[in-house]
């Protein structure tokens, strides 16, 4: 497969924490990933290490080909944080076209994102008086306005309208279709089977890597919720 | 370009908060104000002791909205975010020197207008030098908030910063008890301070009809600080974090 990422014996620690201890996994170009884990179980840090944020410890995380968080990465990749990371006291407009600025980009390719997470009707409107929904999809706008070749979201659906997650989807899978790679975090279940493939972590371990429906069948369930519940017990019982 | 855009953001930010702008503008021309009526009659002394203030208000002012505005963009992750992107430090921290400085320039020049024209405070070597000089002070203090912030974790913490950082330098720069009669220590504190310099600087301009060298290396001396500030502060900026 062509490699878009590459983790590769990565270890993170955070205090006297061990987040991520010797992981490993790769993500194939132009593929839908999703990353799915309890609260707590590294997504985070594995994201940040990907978008080269993160102090690492030990290990390797290649992007593209080149290093995680070398400048040249820097035009290439779009990163939605967890929380929504945009400037409160600009307009949702006014922040999308700061972004796109920062790629030498102008107000078009703003105000075309600003549309693909549907907030052109609150485009003029300052993000501090948007719900948290709209605020998380104006954070979104900023992560893709560049086009970005890597797209890595931190939960990018969490409180939005079923309509409007639907929309999103459909929006990362076109994205992938024109051969962005998107690495995505959730802990909505029912989201993961719109991956192409998906990483299940757990307390810094990657316990499955494989297509939704090589989990399920794996796990002997057609529920992912269930899926996830069993590999965790098939792989506690291995560790102990 | 990405300067240019970063100046335009945060001069954008600026002018969706007017309550901030209106203090910007208005609160250092009140305190002049008050202190023209506290030394009624005594024309020599106010125009000392606005002079130096003149010098002094755009320096905490500006100290304290950059070392929120840094801290903020550290909390709120936009910091984080825009590490992933092709900005480098210094277009994010010149970004920031220049749209304060930008403000700061309304601010003196508004502030040292209305001294000199509605109050009559008397100044030798000019308006235009002492609005040079605030706007200097001005930088050097987003400088120094930009370096503070670095050590802040919220904004609590950061406003501790200010009487630590501006209460030493305004006991210190000469406008309480002359330089020159402080014991050796104190004297040797102050001449470490760069706010002494700058007050200096506009003392220069307020006795000397023409700009004298003494004045411009004093000025020398705080644009000298502004820049090690800066530069420090590039080096407390890290793209990755634990």
């Amino acid at each position: 497969m062509d490699t878009a990422i590459e983790v590769s014996g990565l270890v993170v620690r955070r205090g006297k924490r061990t987040v991520l201890d010797h992981f490993d996994c790769a993500v194939a170009r132009g593929s839908v990933t999703g990353l799915l884990g309890p609260s707590g179980s590294g997504k985070t840090t594995l994201m940040r290490a990907v978008v080269g944020v993160q102090v690492v410890a030990a290990g390797t995380v290649t992007v593209l080909g080149s290093p995680a968080g070398s400048p040249a990465l820097r035009g290439r990749i779009g990163y939605l944080t967890q929380a929504p990371s945009v400037y409160a006291d600009l307009t949702v407009r006014e922040n999308a076209r700061y972004f796109a600025a920062l790629h030498r980009l102008g107000a078009r390719a703003a105000d075309e994102a600003v549309e693909t997470v549907g907030l052109t009707g609150a485009a003029g409107q300052l993000v501090a008086g948007l719900s948290g929904g709209q605020r998380s999809r104006a954070s979104l706008a900023c992560a893709i306005v560049s086009r970005p070749e890597v797209l890595v979201l931190d939960e990018p659906t969490v409180g939005q309208d079923p309509v409007l997650r639907d929309e999103l989807w459909a929006h990362f899978r076109r994205m992938a279709a024109d051969g962005a790679t998107v690495l995505v975090s959730s802990h909505v279940m029912d989201e993961a089977n719109r991956c192409d493939r998906l990483l299940l972590i757990r307390e810094g371990v990657l316990i499955a890597d494989d297509t939704p429906a090589a989990v399920k069948h794996a796990a002997g369930s057609d529920d992912l919720d269930q899926a996830f519940l069993n590999l965790i017990r098939a792989h506690e019982k291995v560790t102990t | 370009m990405i300067l240019a855009s970063t100046v335009r953001r945060i001069l954008t930010q600026l002018r969706h908060d007017p309550r901030t702008i209106a203090l910007i503008v208005v609160v250092p021309t009140l305190l002049i104000t008050l202190i023209y009526f506290m030394y009624d009659g005594q024309p020599r002394v106010f125009d000392r002791v606005a002079l130096t203030m003149l010098g002094i208000f755009p320096f905490i002012v500006m100290f304290l909205i950059t070392s929120i505005a840094m801290l903020r963009e550290r909390t709120t992750g936009t910091l984080e975010r825009l590490f992933t992107t092709p900005i480098g430090k210094l277009d994010l921290l010149f970004g920031y020197g220049i749209a304060f400085g930008l403000a700061a320039t309304v601010q003196a020049t508004v502030a040292a207008g209305f001294a000199y024209w509605a109050l009559g405070m008397h100044a030798a070597g000019g308006l235009g030098l002492v609005v040079l000089i605030a706007v200097a002070n001005a930088v050097l203090g987003v400088a120094l908030g930009l370096l503070c912030s670095a050590f802040a974790r919220t904004e609590f913490q950061a406003v501790q910063f200010m009487p630590l950082i501006v209460a030493p330098q305004l006991l210190l720069c000469g406008l309480f008890v002359p330089r020159e009669r402080m014991v050796g220590w104190l004297h040797g504190i102050s001449d470490v301070l760069p706010m002494s310099y700058s007050v200096r600087a506009l003392t220069e301009v307020g006795t000397h009809p023409e700009p004298t060298g003494t004045m411009w290396r004093d000025l020398g001396v705080v644009l000298a600080v502004t820049v090690l500030a800066l530069g420090v502060g590039a080096a407390t900026l890290r793209r990755r974090t634990a």
